[in-house]
């Protein structure tokens, strides 16, 4: 089964860390890519750029509204996304556990939607 | 009446529980397997009633409800993504002939807990779904037992059902290293449901036996499953819940008085206290103690031991209980265990020491907890601050809905 894993980070979380912690994350997200390869279940991985750089799409009555800004405005935002493809519910919350953003902010787990070929 | 219809739907009630415990195993879609149930309990009615009911009831509602399934599977449309589980059902059911009517059903009750009570489905889905699927209990008795609403409960469960198998949660025992934070929420599950039982907290009913004795049952089948099933072992907080459970109800008779109302515990007729059963839960106590692993449940099962063994009231040994609250108060920092605390506290040292351990700025998360101004109010009582103590056992009333406690409330205030 296909999940797609979002991670939600408090960007100021990470811009408030010393330059040692930024480091050790990065390094644990290296290795977190490097488990799931070896795995053989990683599919994807998107990092997002800041949402101050997200504009919103809207459109009502067939007109289109624009917004400055993510959909939600909330201290934890959409910051990258992984595929991957695991027998179960149980293998993805075992990785997604794993993920270094879990310690500090969220990460949701959804399975994909498959359609049919 | 005891009707062939009301054997045949004991007799398939009975079976069908762990016969929905295997289906799932190649299967995973518990709503289809109910129905494919169901499928069959209607073919049973028709032919157990000519035939009779088959010497192995269990593996005909198998095989037959296995056949459902792929009929089901061939008729839902979307043939190609169903066809995997097409060719599991088929597999299974040629199987199952094999063996032919000696077949013996293997347990997969565990494996069924666990999927209930998968952290990834809310705690009321759990508990909603471990009743009806483990339990047997139909949506209707679920729903009043958590006083919510029938539509609510069923949309609660259908939804709980399609996470279990559009999000993939797998229908196995987890691995032994993750057992001990998995069983938790098991554990959790099952004290809910006796509680809910133990304590209903609205309406005239103040005790549903019914949940209570499942709760019990759940969870003998799930201590008896731990102990059989190849590499796990027993786990000392199952078998303390198990104890305190059965501990707690052993007194069912003597909680409630003629009238439906409630007894304290220094009031109740202990001989109408069911002693086979305190004696079966310290035995359960005991031998989870004797393991070492000390923890909330057993701590409780062993308050509730102490509450039982003692022959009066005055015999309790309050010094002991004293020490357990404490102990629970270390794992679990809560208002409600400091204030059973406080309560063992007065009992130990005095009511004006209880009293004042009441004070605690812990309980201001309690002033609206009816428990907490019953038993200041009863405290009082025994200082002999009497309009203080009527004061506080007004303030009681204001935050309780269950008929039977008002009724205790009111009786302390006009004695």
């Amino acid at each position: 089964m296909r999940y797609m894993i979002l991670i939600y980070n408090d960007p100021t979380v990470f811009m408030s860390m010393s330059q040692e912690q930024q480091g050790a994350e990065f390094a644990a997200y290296m290795a977190w890519n490097q488990e799931a390869a070896q795995r053989g279940v990683l599919r994807d991985g998107i990092q997002l750029q800041p949402a101050n750089l997200a504009t919103t799409v809207r459109v009502r009555d067939g007109k289109t509204m624009l917004t400055d800004g993510p959909f939600a405005e909330t201290k934890e935002v959409l910051g990258g996304i992984y595929v991957i493809d695991c027998a179960d519910l149980n293998e993805a919350l075992d990785l997604a556990a794993k993920i270094p953003s879990a310690r500090h902010s969220s990460v949701e787990v959804r399975p994909i939607m498959e359609l049919p070929a | 009446m005891n009707t062939m219809h009301d054997v045949i739907a004991e007799t398939f009630r009975l079976e069908s529980r762990k016969v929905i415990a295997v289906l799932l195993s190649t299967l995973c879609d518990v709503e289809l397997a109910e129905d494919a149930l169901q499928d069959a309990l209607v073919i049973a009615l028709q032919r157990w009633k000519i035939d009779g009911i088959p010497r192995n009831p269990g593996a005909w509602i198998m095989t037959t409800a296995r056949r459902k399934v792929i009929d089901r599977l061939r008729s839902a449309g979307a043939l190609e993504r169903n066809l995997p589980a097409i060719e599991a059902a088929s597999a299974a059911l040629a199987d199952d002939e094999d063996g032919a009517s000696d077949l013996q059903i293997p347990d997969e009750r565990l494996k069924l807990i666990f999927t209930c009570c998968h952290p990834a489905l809310g705690q009321e889905a759990q508990v909603g779904l471990t009743l009806q699927t483990l339990g047997g209990l139909t949506t209707p008795e679920i729903a009043r037992a958590f006083l919510v609403p029938e539509p609510t409960m069923a949309q609660r469960l259908v939804r709980a059902k399609r996470k279990i198998r559009d999000a993939g949660i797998p229908y196995e025992v987890p691995a032994s290293s993750e057992i001990p934070a998995r069983l938790d929420a098991v554990l959790t599950v099952l004290y809910l449901i006796f509680n809910a039982g133990y304590a209903a907290s609205e309406g005239d009913a103040l005790i549903r036996h019914d949940l209570c004795d499942e709760a019990i049952r759940l969870a003998r089948v799930l201590n008896a499953l731990l102990t059989d099933v190849p590499g796990l072992t027993e786990d000392t907080e199952a078998l303390g819940l198990l104890a305190l459970m059965l501990l707690h109800h052993a007194r069912r008779d003597a909680r409630l008085g003629t009238v439906g109302d409630l007894i304290p515990l220094e009031e109740q007729e202990r001989a109408r206290w069911r002693h086979d059963e305190i004696a079966e839960g310290v035995a359960i106590l005991d031998r989870a103690l004797a393991l070492q692993r000390r923890g909330p449940y057993q701590i409780q099962a062993a308050i509730s031991a102490l509450h039982a063994q003692a022959a009066q009231a005055e015999d309790t040994d309050w010094a002991q209980i004293l020490v357990l609250y404490g102990a629970l108060y270390d794992l679990h920092p809560t208002p409600i265990v400091a204030l059973n605390r406080a309560v063992a506290l007065a009992m130990q040292a005095g009511p004006e020491a209880g009293l004042t351990a009441l004070d605690d700025p812990v309980f201001s998360e309690l002033q609206s907890y009816y428990l907490y101004h019953a038993a200041r109010a009863d405290l009082l009582r025994r200082c002999g601050r009497t309009d203080a103590a009527r004061q506080a056992y007004e303030t009681a009333l204001r935050f309780t809905d269950n008929a039977a406690e008002q009724a205790y409330l009111r009786r302390r205030i006009q004695p």
